[in-house]
């Protein structure tokens, strides 16, 4: 007999099971159903009593009834009951029921809280589990104020049953996972780390899971953790295949509580400690090792448990990122499981690479393999793993194998999954931008795409690729040729046309020369394709035609007559109608000279962060981008990630269309039709690497419009000189005051006060800042009786600064009387990131003598602070995708002033980033989030400054998405204090 | 892990288990969704794959698709083992596991899971201890003996039973 028969067989459910399975039909199954559920709910109405096995036998029915997919409305009452029967199936039912069919009615919350706590108190270990099982099943919020309290007490206490603590374990943890404030931290965590130690192997199973979940939120708190978890792991590692008995799974050792060790530590950075940290590498090794040796058994199970493990230890080694031994020992292993004939491993070695990919010490030991992925890519009959292999071959790409991955990338797209086109499209397009050595290239390679999957292509990769155009001269006249080449296909895709039609439109010059490719040439083929298109490509390519006739005179008849034509003229699309009357009267009216002004070529496009690459983290989620975003790897691929090399130009030209912050206030006459995926751009400032601008870059149509309207003044214009003071070169002014870094410091976390005085000269600042933009009031009071001559202050940007921040000045009064103040207003832009600040060169005779002084302005990269308030758990969750070690800038320093908590909070606020309350355990510690807002990029900041006032020193501690910027603001922020 | 799903080569769910709070639409949906995709993979194809921001481990085994959805960080060949485990201790239950004996008992097969797995992680790995509780409490029901106790299920579905597991056997 086998073993179920000591169960509790329950007749009238099985004949019900059994009518059920024979109902031929799906009528049949729901008039069977009906029927019973009548039955029941007469039983549960009738006025006998029902004992205590009907009861359990009828919700044991309804429970089948609404797994089989039906609803159930009643029963409850009666399930609540058997929680509270002493025959220990009626009360398992009963729990069952409950956690598969919670319902938030507060009456039955109570009365199961009841039952539970009944439960919990019997210190019957079976009835107790059963409880435990019900609360971690349902884990709500209810539960959770109820028993949160309870259960440490239950998982620490020196005589709850083993198997009373392993659920005790795991329910606090989804406790703590629903409503972590709930559990109250105190005396039992410390007990809770040393269940690692415990005797009983599943105790130590389930404990870890909960720990780690914990250390996740409070890595501070549990850092003895650690060494037990080396030394627990270290035992179970080196120990024979037999040692553990029933934990012993295929001839591996304890393999889930070794996943799980392994686990908890990548919650944290290398042990510290010189012999936790040897003891964890021979473990590694160990393991790696052992990888090696023949399997003790032929069976899947064996290798698969061995694998987990070598895989998790992988995963360690990788998060470590310290040891290039180990690494390169990683990637020789995965680089075996890329040719094993099992897919699953093929699969996850691929998986696993891409991560390894990032790191400095195995990205060239996973370039090795190369062939193997392509191959991969090309062979693979698993879609999924074809999708890891382009993962890999994304995450391996540099500068030496970009244009054989992309080839090859392009290739795999022509018979490609239709699942994961639009994602292959959009790693090519990120690739060949950004690692585009000549510009011909990368645009073959985006007509190529267009080409072969044009349905895929997204706006952001065509709207990309116009933005280079535009601002690179060089491919400007390759790319018109180009374009004209692909229109000539007699089916070419729509986005084809849109990209031709707005390339001729602004560039079809560079090519009219040559008889083949002539103006009316150019118009007829746009035109051939007109009447196939969307309304939006349509739109777009009369713009193109009213450039046309600025561009080329000699078609101004012809397509005065297209736009005449009743077809557009009347056309019931407006913006088509709107375009056409307008254009028309454009070109009627309008001299030559107007119509060159209006319809000049477009300014090139300011400097911002490839759209794409959002789409693409979007897309995939946080870390899918490491690769781009990775700069240690290859510094010098920076700049091309923004795309284009800002020339001088784009910095002070103001966009036409660039409504980046809201300030214009007129919308254009023309609404452009916004474009769909205008809003999806966001991304989480926080995700790893350079934050994705958050508002679409101009698009192509929009441009076009916006230069039929009057350019909108920027409210920077409006203030700044017309002419501003032409800034002298470096050479001219003298090297900054000594003191000028003292000075400058002050005024870190302030924004008001008396920035420099001597005998002669008092400057006094005021400024205010607002997202990426600020305004500084300078005032220059003479402290002589005697006029200055020839005063003149200006603003100087050394090194790069210039493309990193703008400064506009407005001139002053050349003379200033003694005893007088002149004022000047100072406007700034922050475009990007940047280090140093400018310097503020003051010149002017006095008494005939010249004086010359070089400050430093206060204008430090925090002063474009934008606070943030986060929950506790979104702040943890931000910090620790900030894990990164260049990520974080720490410096440990003496205080040099008094320890004063409210002065350090007024500090902190004063620095920019907003304090977050209730998020470090320890109340002494400042906890602070702010995002920096430059106009190319946002960097998501998260500080926290622990003071330790016996010691007199403080630890501050900065992530930032960007390397200098952690630094930079660590260096800042420590002379504070 | 997120939730563990089991269903029949005709995608009729046999066995759900959630642990996370979802709606009821919700779960339905989910389940539609997956038991298509899972169904329309081929034998030979790798068992894990990307669904959604979730990773999907799964495994036949005769008739029966046993499939789990865990997170990003989690390790998709343990859970392969945790599914596998999970078949051997109803197969040490119920002696030569089926279908049907999940169909027919299905309280049993919760019981059996919320052993093995509680909340979503691992809560005791060796065989052992997973069906001395079980047992135990089979026991402790002989104690207090109900009217009518013998297996009267398995007479039921005795006929046409195919093993789920014939030893654990490999896809087939």
């Amino acid at each position: 007999m086998p073993a179920v028969s000591k169960g509790d067989g329950m007749r009238g459910l099985a004949v019900f099971i059994s009518d059920i399975r024979n109902c031929k039909s799906k009528e049949a199954e729901i008039k069977r159903i009906n029927k019973e559920l009548a039955n029941i709910r007469s039983k549960f109405k009738g006025d006998k009593a029902l004992d205590g096995y009907s009861k359990k036998k009828y919700v044991c029915k309804l429970l089948f009834i609404f797994l089989l997919g039906h609803d159930i409305d009643f029963g409850h009452m009666e399930a609540v009951n058997l929680l509270s029967s002493n025959k220990y199936t009626e009360k398992q039912i009963g729990y069952l029921f409950i956690s598969v069919l919670v319902n938030s009615n507060s009456e039955l919350i109570r009365l199961i809280n009841n039952a539970i706590k009944n439960d919990l108190a019997s210190r019957n270990p079976t009835f107790m589990c059963l409880a435990l099982h019900c609360i971690a099943n349902v884990g709500s919020r209810e539960m959770g104020e109820a028993f949160a309290a309870d259960i440490p007490r239950i998982l620490v206490a020196g005589d709850s049953m083993d198997s009373v603590k392993q659920s005790a374990a795991l329910c606090l943890l989804r406790l703590y996972k629903a409503s972590p404030d709930l559990v109250p931290m105190g005396e039992w965590t410390a007990r809770v780390v040393h269940l690692l130690n415990d005797q009983h192997m599943g105790v130590v199973t389930a404990a870890v899971s909960l720990i780690t979940c914990l250390c996740k939120k409070n890595p501070d708190d549990f850092k003895t953790c650690i060494s037990l978890a080396v030394s627990r792991l270290s035992r179970i590692v080196s120990s024979a295949s037999t040692d553990l008995q029933d934990y012993t799974y295929y001839f591996v050792p304890a393999p889930w509580l070794s996943v799980k060790l392994l686990r908890l530590l990548q919650c944290y950075p290398p042990p510290e400690d010189a012999a936790v940290k040897g003891r964890l590498v021979e473990c590694l090794e160990t393991v790696l090792n052992k990888a090696q040796e023949p399997p003790k058994s032929k069976k899947v199970q064996h290798s698969n448990a061995k694998n987990a493990i070598l895989f998790e230890t992988i995963s360690l080694i990788i998060h470590y990122d310290s040891e290039p031994n180990l690494l390169v020992r990683a990637c020789n292993q995965l680089g075996q499981f890329l040719q094993h004939r099992e897919t699953n491993l093929r699969y996850l070695a691929l998986e696993s690479m891409c991560t390894l990919a990032s790191s400095e010490f195995s990205h060239e030991a996973v370039k090795t393999h190369i062939d193997t992925v392509i191959n991969a890519l090309k062979t693979e009959r698993d879609v999924s793993v074809r999708q890891r292999a382009a993962d890999l071959l994304y995450a391996m790409c540099d500068r030496s194998n970009a244009k054989q991955i992309v080839s090859e990338m392009l290739r795999y797209l022509e018979t490609a999954d239709y699942a994961i086109r639009e994602e292959i499209v959009l790693k090519v397009a990120i690739l060949a931008e950004k690692y585009a050595v000549d510009y011909s290239w990368y645009v073959d390679t985006i007509l190529n795409l267009i080409r072969i999957a044009g349905d895929y292509v997204s706006e952001e990769v065509w709207y990309r690729v116009l933005q280079i155009v535009t601002n690179r001269d060089d491919v400007q006249g390759y790319a018109a040729k180009t374009v004209f080449e692909a229109l000539q296909a007699p089916a070419c895709h729509e986005n084809m046309v849109k990209v031709g039609g707005y390339i001729l439109g602004e560039f079809g010059n560079l090519i009219a020369g040559d008889p083949r490719s002539s103006p009316p040439v150019q118009f007829s083929l746009l035109h051939s394709k007109f009447h196939l298109c969307s309304v939006a490509t349509r739109a777009l390519l009369l713009s193109t035609y009213i450039k046309f006739i600025n561009l080329f005179p000699e078609t101004k008849a012809t397509i005065q007559g297209v736009l005449r034509a009743g077809s557009q003229l009347r056309n019931a699309d407006v913006e088509l109608q709107q375009r056409a009357v307008e254009y028309l009267t454009l070109s009627s009216v309008a001299s030559t000279d107007v119509l060159a002004t209006v319809l000049e070529e477009m300014p090139p496009f300011p400097e911002r962060e490839s759209s794409i690459l959002a789409k693409l983290k979007r897309k995939k989620g946080p870390g899918a981008g490491s690769a781009l975003d990775d700069g240690r790897r290859d510094p010098s691929s920076n700049d091309i990630n923004g795309g284009v090399e800002p020339t001088p130009s784009t910095v002070s030209t103001p966009s036409p269309s660039a409504d980046l912050l809201g300030l214009r206030a007129a919308p254009p006459p023309v609404a452009p039709q916004a474009p769909s995926g205008a809003g999806n751009l966001l991304v989480d400032v926080f995700s790893d690497g350079p934050a994705a601008q958050p508002s679409l870059g101009p698009t192509p149509e929009e441009a076009f419009l916006s230069e039929l309207e009057p350019t909108p003044e920027s409210p920077m214009a409006l203030l700044a000189d017309p002419a501003p003071a032409a800034d002298p070169g470096p050479e001219d002014i003298g090297p900054p005051i000594p003191e000028a870094d003292e000075l400058l410091n002050k005024f870190v976390c302030k924004n008001n006060g008396v920035l420099f005085e001597n005998q002669l000269l008092q400057i006094g600042v005021k400024s205010e800042f607002r997202q990426n933009l600020g305004r500084m009031y300078l005032f220059y009071g003479n402290k002589t009786s005697v006029q200055f001559q020839s005063f003149s202050p200006s603003v100087v940007h050394p090194g790069d600064l210039q493309t990193q921040l703008a400064v506009q000045t407005k001139r002053v009064a050349a003379q200033v009387d003694g005893g007088a103040q002149v004022q000047q207003v100072l406007n700034i832009e922050c475009l990007r990131d940047f280090l140093m600040p400018p310097l503020l060169s003051v010149r002017f005779r006095y008494g005939g003598a010249p004086q010359s002084l070089t400050l430093k302005l206060p204008v430090t990269i925090n002063k474009f602070f934008q606070p943030t308030e986060m929950a506790a758990q979104d702040f943890f969750q931000r910090w620790k995708q900030l894990s990164l070690p260049q990520q974080e800038a720490q410096k440990i320093f003496k205080a040099n002033h008094p320890m004063d908590a409210e002065v350090t909070k007024a500090k902190l606020l004063g620095f920019g980033s907003a304090l977050l309350d209730n998020v470090d355990p320890n109340p002494e510690n400042f906890v602070g989030a702010g995002i920096i807002q430059t106009k190319a990029l946002q960097v998501g900041c998260l500080l926290r400054l622990e003071p330790n006032a016996q010691a007199q020193m403080y630890r501050l501690t900065l992530r930032t998405s960007k390397e200098p910027v952690s630094r930079h603001l660590c260096e800042l922020l420590a002379q504070q204090f | 892990m997120q939730f563990m799903l089991l269903f029949s080569r005709q995608g009729k769910l046999r066995l759900q288990k959630w642990y996370v709070p979802l709606s009821d639409k919700e779960k339905k949906k989910i389940t539609r969704e997956l038991v298509q995709t899972v169904l329309a993979r081929k034998p030979k194809m790798c068992s894990f794959l990307e669904w959604r921001d979730l990773k999907i481990v799964y495994k036949r085994y005769a008739s029966l698709y046993f499939c789990c959805a865990i997170e990003d960080q989690d390790n998709e060949l343990i859970t392969l083992e945790i599914i596998h485990r999970y078949v051997e201790l109803l197969d040490k239950y119920f002696g030569s596991v089926c279908e049907l004996d999940i169909i027919f008992n299905f309280e049993k097969a919760y019981f059996i899971l919320d052993e093995f797995l509680l909340g979503g992680e691992v809560q005791e790995t060796s065989k052992k201890n997973v069906l001395k509780a079980i047992e135990q409490a089979d026991l402790l029901q002989e104690l207090f003996p109900c009217l009518k106790r013998p297996c009267v299920a398995r007479e039921l579905y005795v006929r046409g039973r195919c093993q789920v597991s014939t030893h654990y056997c490999e896809r087939t």
